[in-house]
């Protein structure tokens, strides 16, 4: 009865220009064209293909926030998972919420689901924490394969080739398991016309945080946020010596 | 001399791009055989199936070509005012009279408005008749209009232009809206009637029944490599079947231009002309704004003989917002024009910057738009399918307001539509309805008689006066005989006929942008939030690859240089020896269609790229 939940996000476009809210306290995204995180169409991508190889029956996609997520929901859908969970989060809770509380949600619903798998991408390009797969390991002391490019099952195992910093580290783990999808994973397939309508006719469960006897209090608090400081032009210098003097000059050497 | 001249001959065979011979020391033919050959070496641009069909293509041998096909009553093309409008009101009359209809709505952009551009100022007309209770409803028109400016500009100076009632521009009982938003709006609101909105997909090929009529759309493929060979991920796109088809694609539309050829919808009007219109949004200092304030102007930086002008409208809806742009008529002759440099550049002029001073850009685009009016509306109905919008081009010129004529335009083709698709029988000569009582609504709305009242405006700048002439034009028969004179006068031609050659014309010294006022191209273009997949086919196909070296830059140096508002057409130095060619940065465009209408070679055919691809605007 092998079940994956993949969880999946609803953030601002990255082609799209951010621009900080004047009081500071976030970015703007009333409006903003917003996107499935790219890690999480990997995500989707790899759960739908393991389950095409038949190695599991059913992938169930899972996002929180409030109304609008149900449209990442339904690209989810329409790119082959079975049925989705909406986990109802608005307001302030929503702009407070992280990793932290996302991973206690999914850990929560690992357990209810009986999932075997939870795949998720290796980071948020919006908050680009990298932190929910490995919290949510934690959470369910589960073994986590993550930043994985390359996934095969074989029986009761998972073997998750990694990416790391000093080449790839192939691995070995049992499931239950957590994996975090990195780029080279898979290329995900398009959510054609189709598809999307035939996900209008796919569940979609709602529940909400306390459901699941998660508490959404966040433990951290964004005093600032403010745009990267502009660039400076740079200086050309014609000689070897204009460089070590201007160096010298700036303190530098 | 003469043996190395025998050698060259060889060598030139050989290795076809190496210059071994200056032109200068080879006898005539030489010179002529090694031009044939500089040309032979185009590099390949296009690769778009609509330019190199994938029947004859081994690299598509064996892929699955079939279409997954869907029906439904009634297929809108384009989310716009239009097509949203057509589709509401399809919606009403089937609530009202407890029909069943289905109507599906597909648009290009990954989200309802995020395509959308104008300036803009919405008189509610059109909108008091779809929803007389739109304030109830929420919508978007939040601030009503309270001063309304009109100056002619000179280098340094302003000439108020006094805006007296009865003039078109006057904007007394209109509402400056952030369009992007309204059509966000009324995206909403079709969704809540029951129209099936899918965003992200756009309409790619127009499909025929065995008759000719039209029978639906067909939806683009996905997963076309850059090169025109599939990928892994390659789909067909989806057939969506109608009884009738809208295409409200906006101004030039891919699919329009098609149908004009397939029906000769065009035989008895003049070719459309447009303009180009640039907008920016900006967040100004708290004490310049106005909340209310529309400000137009006409002169500076534009020579007389250059239609276009400026607008400038203070928002109010909670931060300091203004909407500020420049229209350039594309029927300019001059080939160094740059309408994105002259936009930058009014923004210095004093009257302009006293406003911008210490504010921040926080978006940029650009949209064609129509300019023909009366004299250049075409036939707008044929077997399966009618033409909706901006895209045969309703919009009223001097008023600079096309919203609220699309919108009618878009209604009287649904209640045109409705008894024939609800009808017990269909009573049709063609499988697809035809409906010819649109066109006769029209003609009986307030649409036509006020295109008609304003008809002569636009074509009175074509006089040697220019912009003066035409002003005066305005004063005489608009203002005092409300366009009742009995002649119509005619426009140009056509825009990409209007260029001169770069030899007859100067080079117009632009000024460096400063980067608070004034921006450079590419800072731009990263405003809009246009990107695109960057493997696929580049969607603006030239028919003929080498004609933008051997015409465009020889002739006219390269004006889609300039006149491109995104950067996508330079023009670099071949790796391989002298000789230049055309890099298409497909990725930056922004679904403009200035291209499209202003190459002088007409050799430029936009098509529309993989759905959701194009610029992300926030109520623009």
């Amino acid at each position: 009865m092998s079940r994956v939940l993949v969880g999946v996000k609803r953030v601002i476009d990255y082609a799209v220009k951010i621009r900080v809210k004047p009081d500071h306290s976030g970015v703007v995204t009333d409006g903003v064209k917003h996107s499935m995180n790219p890690f999480c169409e990997i995500a989707v991508e790899e759960a739908v293909k393991l389950k095409e190889k038949k190695f599991i029956k059913e992938v169930v996609a899972v996002s929180c926030g409030p109304t609008q997520v149900t449209e990442t929901i339904r690209t989810a859908l329409a790119m082959g998972c079975d049925r989705g969970i909406h986990v109802e989060v608005s307001g302030k809770d929503y702009e407070a919420m992280g990793p932290l509380q996302i991973s206690k949600i999914f850990a929560a619903l690992a357990k209810k689901e009986e999932a075997s798998l939870v795949i998720l991408g290796k980071q948020a390009i919006d908050d680009d924490c990298n932190q929910t797969g490995q919290m949510t390991a934690a959470l369910l002391d589960w073994p986590q394969g993550t930043f994985a490019s390359e996934v095969t099952i074989d029986g009761e195992k998972v073997k998750v080739v990694r990416e790391i910093d000093g080449g790839l580290e192939t691995i070995k783990i049992s499931m239950p398991a957590v994996l975090t999808a990195d780029l080279r994973l898979n290329t995900p397939r398009y959510a054609t016309l189709p598809n999307i309508m035939k996900a209008k006719k796919k569940k979609i469960a709602t529940m909400k945080p306390a459901d699941l006897g998660v508490d959404m209090v966040s433990r951290v608090e964004v005093l600032r946020v403010d745009e990267p400081p502009t660039r400076l032009a740079g200086v050309k210098v014609e000689t070897v010596d204009d460089l070590v003097a201007k160096l010298k000059a700036n303190g530098t050497i | 001399m003469f043996p190395a001249s025998r050698y060259s001959i060889q060598a030139q065979r050989c290795i076809r791009a190496l210059k071994t011979v200056k032109a200068e020391h080879a006898p005539p033919q030489l010179y002529t055989w090694r031009w044939k050959c500089s040309s032979a070496v185009t590099p390949r641009i296009t690769s778009h199936y609509t330019i190199c069909p994938r029947d004859k293509d081994p690299r598509w041998e064996g892929v699955e070509m079939e279409r997954f096909a869907d029906e439904a009553d009634v297929v809108i093309v384009g989310g716009g005012p239009a097509g949203l409008s057509a589709a509401i009101r399809l919606k009403q009359l089937a609530n009202e009279q407890e029909k069943e209809l289905r109507v599906c709505l597909v648009e290009k952009a990954s989200q309802i408005g995020a395509h959308t551009l104008s300036g803009a100022c919405l008189e509610p007309s059109a909108l008091n008749e779809l929803f007389p209770d739109w304030k109830e409803r929420g919508a978007p028109l939040n601030t009503p209009v309270t001063e309304d400016v009109f100056s002619l500009l000179t280098k340094k100076y302003r000439i108020p232009v006094p805006m007296l009632p009865g003039l078109p521009m006057n904007n007394h009982g209109n509402y400056i809206v952030r369009l992007g938003h309204f059509v966000r709006w009324l995206g909403e609101q079709a969704e809540e009637l029951g129209v099936e909105i899918y965003p992200g997909y756009a309409a790619a090929e127009v499909l025929f029944h065995e008759d000719g009529s039209v029978k639906g759309i067909a939806t683009n493929d996905v997963g076309i490599a850059k090169d025109g060979s599939p990928k892994d991920v390659f789909e067909r796109g989806m057939e969506l079947h109608a009884k009738v088809t809208l295409f409200g694609e906006g101004c030039h539309g891919h699919l329009a231009k098609q149908l004009y050829r397939q029906f000769n919808l065009r035989e008895n009007c003049e070719p459309q002309t447009y303009a180009i219109g640039l907008k920016e949004v900006w967040l100004i200092d708290e004490k310049k704004w106005r909340p209310g304030r529309v400000e137009h102007s006409v002169g500076w930086p534009l020579n007389r003989n250059t239609y276009g002008g400026s607008f400038l409208y203070h928002l109010n809806e909670g931060e300091p917002l203004v909407a500020l742009g420049v229209v350039v008529g594309l029927d300019y002759t001059n080939p160094y024009l740059s309408p994105f440099r002259e936009f930058q550049r009014w923004k210095h002029h004093p009257f302009i910057a006293k406003t911008l001073e210490g504010g921040n850009r926080i978006a940029y685009g650009a949209r064609a738009l129509n300019e023909g009016g009366y004299q250049c509306l075409p036939k707008v109905t044929f077997p399966g399918g009618m033409l909706i919008g901006c895209s045969p081009g309703f919009m009223n010129v001097p008023k600079i307001k096309g919203t609220h004529t699309a919108m009618k335009s878009g209604m009287l083709a649904a209640e045109a539509i409705f008894p024939k698709v609800t009808a017990k029988d269909l009573a049709s000569e063609t499988a697809g309805l035809h409906v010819p009582e649109y066109e006769d609504n029209l003609k009986k709305s307030w649409i036509w008689k006020e295109l008609y009242s304003v008809r002569n405006i636009r074509p009175s700048f074509h006089n040697y006066f220019g912009l003066y002439g035409g002003m005066v034009y305005t004063g005489v028969f608009y203002w005092i005989l409300r366009g009742k004179e009995p002649w119509t006068l005619k426009h140009a031609g056509l825009d990409s006929a209007q260029l001169k050659p770069a030899k007859e014309c100067t080079a117009i010294e632009y000024p460096k942008p400063d980067g608070k006022l004034s921006f450079d191209l590419l800072s731009s273009v990263a405003l809009s939030g246009t990107n695109h997949e960057g493997d696929q086919p580049p969607h603006l196909t030239l028919k003929d690859d080498s004609i933008p070296v051997t015409n465009n830059l020889a002739i006219y140096d390269g004006p889609e240089q300039r006149f491109c508002p995104a950067g996508v057409y330079e023009y670099v130095p071949l790796e391989t020896g002298e000789g230049m060619r055309l890099q298409i940065n497909a990725q930056n465009c922004v679904h403009c269609k200035t291209c499209d209408i202003k190459d002088p070679s007409q050799n430029i055919n936009w098509v529309v790229p993989e759905g959701s691809g194009g610029p992300a605007y926030n109520g623009m």
